[in-house]
């Protein structure tokens, strides 16, 4: 699992926002098009994807695209 | 003492009886005086809402009714009813697409064809007596409003509010009432699998008129009048309990 085509994964869940802005790095909750519905679709996409069951806190705890990725690779 | 919402002397069967609003479905019809047949798919818990249930001669039928053999099994063995209370139910928050065939069949199998399989086969066995009253738990999602990520969910509750209406008509002549019982947010664990984070249910709660979520008891007192003598003249209605929720 590559972190950058976990961070792909997670810019195609945007509409509006343009790929390259998407960083490991990128703080998600920053992005205006951030939502409620973006982030149960992030715990979907990891489900589908990657077959990890990511809880609703593990998306509160995190700040970074990374640090879902790393937690994403921890439960795998 | 005079009471027409006393369930004395009637038999009532409450599916999802482990958890939830099925469980306070369960205790408080048992105060009001029923016999009680309940199931649920979990042994421990549904043996702890047994204990706690008031009175005596009642039923726990472990049961999983995914299964169609499971629902044939407890048909053969609930006793003749007065009232069928339908609390077994599932949320699976996921945004439309990705919902697949899986939580589909998952979602609309709990929600919705098991309680129509098992109404099918409770009555073509003669368990439904004439003047029975039966209950399905539906919701506000899917008749009055959704969620981000509810639409399966929604879809499940809307397709058991459809149902009623039919069933309601079909079932007159029998006088076998059918009603279903509209809550909005109640504090149970039907999101324990933590996709949806505390954070943003105390959110939720600020969209609550009455700034709070509904106890399950309070959906019991609805469903127990429902089940009762005092509503021997309602059927095919919806009964909303949301703390106006839905007003906004």
């Amino acid at each position: 699992m590559e972190l950058i085509n976990f961070v792909k994964d997670f810019a195609e869940l945007f509409e509006e926002t343009d790929a390259n802005f998407f960083k490991p790095s990128t703080k998600f909750r920053d992005i205006e098009e951030w939502s409620s519905l973006v982030a149960l679709s992030v715990i979907a996409m990891a489900f589908v994807k990657y077959k990890v069951r990511l809880s609703g806190d593990d998306i509160r705890k995190s700040l970074t695209i990374e640090d879902i990725f790393n937690i994403v690779k921890a439960k795998q | 003492m005079y009471n027409p919402f006393s369930l004395k002397d009637k038999t009532v069967f409450i599916t999802g009886a482990s958890s939830g609003i099925g469980k306070a479905v369960a205790i408080e019809c048992s105060r009001m005086g029923s016999r009680l047949c309940i199931t649920g798919r979990n042994a421990e818990r549904l043996n702890e809402t047994y204990m706690q249930l008031e009175g005596s001669g009642h039923l726990q039928l472990v049961a999983d009714l995914q299964s169609e053999d499971a629902i044939r099994s407890v048909v053969d063995r609930v006793p003749v009813l007065d009232g069928i209370v339908y609390c077994a139910g599932i949320a699976r928050p996921l945004p439309f697409q990705f919902t697949g065939k899986e939580t589909l069949e998952e979602v609309m199998g709990i929600n919705f064809n098991s309680p129509v399989i098992l109404s099918q086969l409770l009555l073509e066995n003669k368990k439904i007596k004439k003047g029975a009253s039966i209950v399905f738990i539906s919701s506000v999602s899917g008749v009055f409003c959704s969620s981000a990520g509810g639409s399966i969910y929604s879809a499940s509750k809307g397709a058991i509010n459809g149902l009623v209406k039919g069933m309601a008509l079909d079932l007159a002549p029998k006088m076998i009432r059918v009603n279903t019982v509209n809550p909005g947010m109640i504090d149970t664990n039907i999101f324990s699998e933590g996709t949806i984070t505390q954070e943003q249910l105390t959110e939720d709660i600020k969209r609550y008129p009455l700034k709070r979520f509904g106890k399950p008891e309070e959906v019991a007192y609805s469903v127990i009048y429902l089940l009762s003598d005092a509503s021997s003249w309602v059927t095919g209605s919806s009964l909303l309990i949301d703390g106006g929720f839905t007003l906004l």
